[in-house]
Formats: structure tokens, sequence, C-alpha cells
């Protein structure tokens, strides 16, 4: 299975395997990692599942969509060029190895 | 010590285990639901979840090991059945008692049923559960001719999914629009609009009159204006009503809905309650109110654990709740009973505005299509009690987020 590092404010790392198909929100959640929240269920709606993405993968992810970018405005830490709504990602195979730090507050 | 109990593993249960571990309670919990799933969560039944075809892993709030790490002793499958308030117990429907020190009651809202015959009763789908969802979509690829029932959000979604599967949807409405209770004519009109132009059929003010299943197994409709329907599925969302039977037993005090005050807690102090079954007096309404929404399930399981913490807490939060219908994310916050004035900014045509609702000069819901980010903005200015005037609210150039600032 693909695996995801999920790194906290604080510099933690965390390894998880996330499966092909699963958003990496869905993934940090359903392990009970702190850091995401998704509380909109992965809708694109809340905003609490900000995540700042490795620039190395930044090319390899799917578009943002307007609805995203806009979200992406309102977060709660600040948005940076590296900036996604990690419910918005999927895992692929391609994506194997992705880092994604995860914001002060969501 | 035999710690809390929680009746009901839906998006208000849930929450009331992560908050109560996350906030240091060290305690037994015990979770029963009548569910067979571990608990999971609802909003992508009517949406995402048919149309991608996803595993029904992806909903689950936490795989199975999280339970166990945290010491939660799961009872999944059965009912609670009856609470004994001066035993502190419950009974489950496997006849097993637990005690309790703390109860907490989340068992949601019960599906208003469609008014047929019995032998039609039983094939009328319904989407409430991962085993309604499954069901559905065991019949869907063999069905062609959808009716859905019942114009609220859940109807829609699911009419909007059917529709992008590339089903043939009639919709029967029983109001004058869609969505009525919820949003303003403004946003009724535009998604009823939306709803045709995807081709689904909408009828308003009509319903089911009588209807009859065929020797080929489909259904013949005839509406009460007069049009006969035939369709292969027939579904059903007319709402749900508060899942009350076990407080009532028990004697709580209850009144549409659990009675409970600002911690969530019922007329007995030990016994909480959250969600869909809840009825309260919310601050910025007038009378007591009941929410259908993850934002209030979760918000209100919050306080509960705070409370049972040993913290200060309150259950204030501005209520917010979406829907997805084809392209269209719809975001409401606030509440908008007593409305007296909608300001638009962005036209309809754009298929991205904002409704600002005012009673008088106060600004008391925000209505939003494809507007995200004025949501999020909108769930601010609602909290800190900031209502632009009129011609702010109207006007593009100004960021809402800025209007908090002042
Ligand atoms: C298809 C669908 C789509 C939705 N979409 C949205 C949306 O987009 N946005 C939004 O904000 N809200 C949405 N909602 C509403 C939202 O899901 C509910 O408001 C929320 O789930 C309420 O949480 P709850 O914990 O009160 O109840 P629920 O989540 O319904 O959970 C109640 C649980 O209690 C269990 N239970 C009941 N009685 C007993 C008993 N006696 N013993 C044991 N277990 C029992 C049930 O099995 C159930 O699992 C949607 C709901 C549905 C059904
Ligand atoms: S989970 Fe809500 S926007 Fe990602």
């Amino acid at each position: 299975m693909p695996k995801v590092v999920y790194v906290d404010f604080q510099g933690n790392r965390n390894e998880l395997e996330v499966a092909n198909g699963m958003t990496l929100m869905q993934g940090a959640v359903m392990n009970g990692l702190d850091g995401i929240e998704g509380e909109c269920s992965g809708s694109c709606a809340c905003a609490t599942c900000h995540c700042y993405v490795d620039e190395a993968y930044l090319d390899k992810l799917p578009e943002m969509s307007e609805n995203e970018d806009e979200l992406l405005d309102g977060t709660a830490s600040e948005r940076l060029g590296t900036s996604r709504l990690s419910c918005q990602i999927r895992m692929t195979d391609d994506l194997d190895g992705i880092v994604v730090q995860l914001p002060e507050e969501q | 010590m035999t710690g809390v109990v929680i009746i009901g593993g839906g998006h208000a249960g849930f929450q009331c285990i992560d908050s109560l571990r996350k906030g240091g309670y060290t305690g037994p919990i015990t979770l029963i639901d009548a569910d067979p799933h571990l608990p999971y969560q609802r909003p992508p039944l009517s949406k995402g979840y048919l149309l991608e075809g996803a595993a029904p892993d992806t909903l689950l709030f936490r795989t199975a090991t999280y339970y166990s790490e945290q010491s939660v002793e799961l009872h999944l499958g059965v009912a609670a059945t009856a609470i004994d308030r001066d035993n502190r117990s419950v009974t489950l429907s496997n006849g097993v008692r637990l005690s309790y020190d703390q109860l907490v009651l989340a068992p949601g809202a019960s599906i208003r049923p469609l008014k047929v015959p019995d032998e039609i009763a039983g094939q009328v789908h319904y989407i409430k559960t991962l085993g309604d969802i499954d069901r559905i979509s065991a019949q869907l690829s063999n069905a062609q001719d959808l009716v859905v029932v019942g114009g609220g959000f859940i109807g829609l979604e699911f009419a909007a999914t059917a529709c992008k599967l590339g089903k043939k949807v009639s919709v029967l409405v029983r109001g004058t629009g869609l969505m009525n209770q919820n949003v303003t004519p403004e946003l009724s009109q535009f998604m009823l609009e939306q709803h045709r132009a995807h081709g689904a059929d909408i009828q308003l003010n009509t319903s089911i009159e009588t209807v009859s299943r065929l020797d080929d197994g489909s259904f013949e409709i005839l509406t009460t204006d007069g049009r006969t329907l035939s369709c292969d599925m027939l579904v059903a969302g007319i709402g749900v009503t508060p899942d009350t039977r076990l407080a009532e037993a028990a004697g709580l005090e209850c009144d549409d809905g659990i009675i409970v005050d600002a911690q969530c807690r019922t007329s007995d102090p030990v016994i909480y309650a959250a969600g869909d079954a809840v009825s309260f007096a919310h601050p910025l309404a007038d009378r007591p109110i009941r929410i259908e929404s993850v934002q209030n399930a979760v918000d209100q399981a919050k306080v509960i654990a705070a409370t049972i913490c040993g913290e200060q807490a309150e259950y204030d939060s501005v209520p917010w709740f979406w829907s997805d219908q084809y392209e269209f994310k719809l975001q409401m916050a606030g509440l908008h009973a007593g409305y007296d004035r909608v300001v638009q900014r962005g036209a309809t045509e754009s298929g991205k505005f904002t409704l600002f609702l005012y009673r008088g000069d106060k600004l008391i819901a925000v209505h939003t299509v494809n507007k995200p980010a004025d949501h999020m903005a909108a769930r601010k200015l609602l909290a800190a009690g900031v209502s632009p005037s009129f011609a702010e609210a109207a006007d593009e150039s100004l960021k809402l987020n800025g209007l908090l600032k002042r």
C-alpha cells in the first residue's frame, strides 16, 4: 500500500499506509492522527483539512478546483504556495511517499 | 466505576468518544449502536459515495484499531431497549445490561415512512444507513426510471446523483418549491432550474395518490395531480422524526426531541443528549429548536465531553450546513427563521453568489452557492454578531473577512 508521511506542527513524522482511492484527509482522520479535522467529510466545504504539500509532489496532484482555491483563502493557518485541502487529494501509486506538513491550526 | 455509556454511534456519539479521550477522560467508555458497522459518516451516502462507487471503509470515522487503542467497548448491531434511571443501567436487545455513571443519548432521528400499501412498503428505498445505500446500489444498475419522493436536501442530492449516473429521475415535491423550509425562495428557484437543466423532472405541489406494483416488478404511480408515472425504483426522502422513544419511556422530558440545556443535559443530570434527537434553546433562536446537521451533532457532543471532563462549556455555536447537488455547493450558516430582507452579492447567472439574510438590520443567516470562502467568513461574522450594512453586503469588492476586523 502506498505511504503518506504526515508531519505535524511540532515536526513529528507519522508514516501511514493509505489505500489507493482514499483521500489524504481520510488517511489521517481514520487513523486518529491529530492536526487534520475533516469536519465536512471531504465535501470541500470546511477547510479543516488544510495541509502543506512537499514541493516535490506538487506537480503530481490533481488540479485545484475553484472551490478549493477559494476555501484556501479562508484557512485558519496561513495559506502558502504549497497549501492544499487534503480531502481533495486521492491516493495513487504515483503519490507513494508524499510528505505533507500539517498547519498549526485548522 | 462504570464510566460513560453512549447510545448511538453516529456523528454525535462518535464525536463524544473522541472528545472525551482528547479531553483526558480515562474512565471506561462503552458505545452501543444498532447498526452493525463501525461508526461511519452519513453525508456522503446521498452524495459522492454512490457516484464514486467508494468502499464502505472510506466512510468510517476511525478504523477498528482506534477503538481498541482508546479502550472503547463496542456493542454493534445491538439496540438499547430500555434505560433504568434508578439503577443507572441500560438494557440491550441481546439481554446484556450495562451500568453507567453518565449516559449519553445520541440516537439521531428515524426516517418518516412513505404511506403506501403494505405490499409496497418493503420495496421503498430510504437513504439513512450504509445498509440502505447498499440495497439501493444493488438495484440501481438494473433500474432506468426512478421516482424520488421529497424535495428536501437528501431527496435532491440523491436525485442529482442518480441523474449524474444517467438515470431518468422524477421528483415529486409536496410543497411549492424545493427545500422550502431551509432556503429562501430565490435559492429554491435557482436550484429548481438547475435540477431541470440537468434532466430531473421535478413536479411541485404533488405527491403519490396510489401506487401499485406491476408483474414485471416496476411501479405504477398515480399522483395527486392526476399524472401517471412508472418507475423501476421508488426512493423516499420525506424527512425524519427525532428518536425519543427510549428517553420518553425513561421519563425524560421530550417535546419534538429530547429536551436539553446549554450543557446538553436532559432532565436527569447524569443523562446527556446530542444531535438530531434533541430540542434545545439556542441563543440565536427565540424558541426551542432541533437541528439536523453534522455541525450540531459534533458541537453538542463536544460540549458534553467537556462537561463530563469537568470543564465549563456551553452550546452556542453558529449553526451551519451544506449540501452538494450537481456542481453546486450550497452552504447555509446561521438560523434564518424570521428574516425580512435578502441582500445578494454576485449574480445568480454566474452560479456563484451569496445571500445575506437580515431581520431588521441584524444579519441572521448567510446562504451561499459555490462561495465557500464567503461561507467561512460569514460564520465568523455571525459568531461575532457583526452585521454588515446592506450596501457592504452587496459589494463584491469588499472582502467579508475585512468586515470582521473593524
Ligand atoms: C444521507 C444523508 C446525508 C446527509 N447530509 C448532510 C450534509 O451534507 N450536511 C450535514 O450537516 N448533515 C447531513 N446529514 C445529517 C447528519 O448526518 C445528521 O444530522 C447527523 O448524522 C446527526 O447525528 P446524530 O449522531 O444525532 O445521529 P446519527 O448520525 O443518525 O446517528 C444515530 C445512531 O444511533 C443509532 N441508534 C438509534 N437508536 C438506537 C438504539 N436504541 N440503540 C442503539 N443504537 C441506536 C443509530 O443506529 C445511528 O447509528 C445527512 C444525513 C443523511 C442521512
Ligand atoms: S474535509 Fe472539509 S474541506 Fe476537506
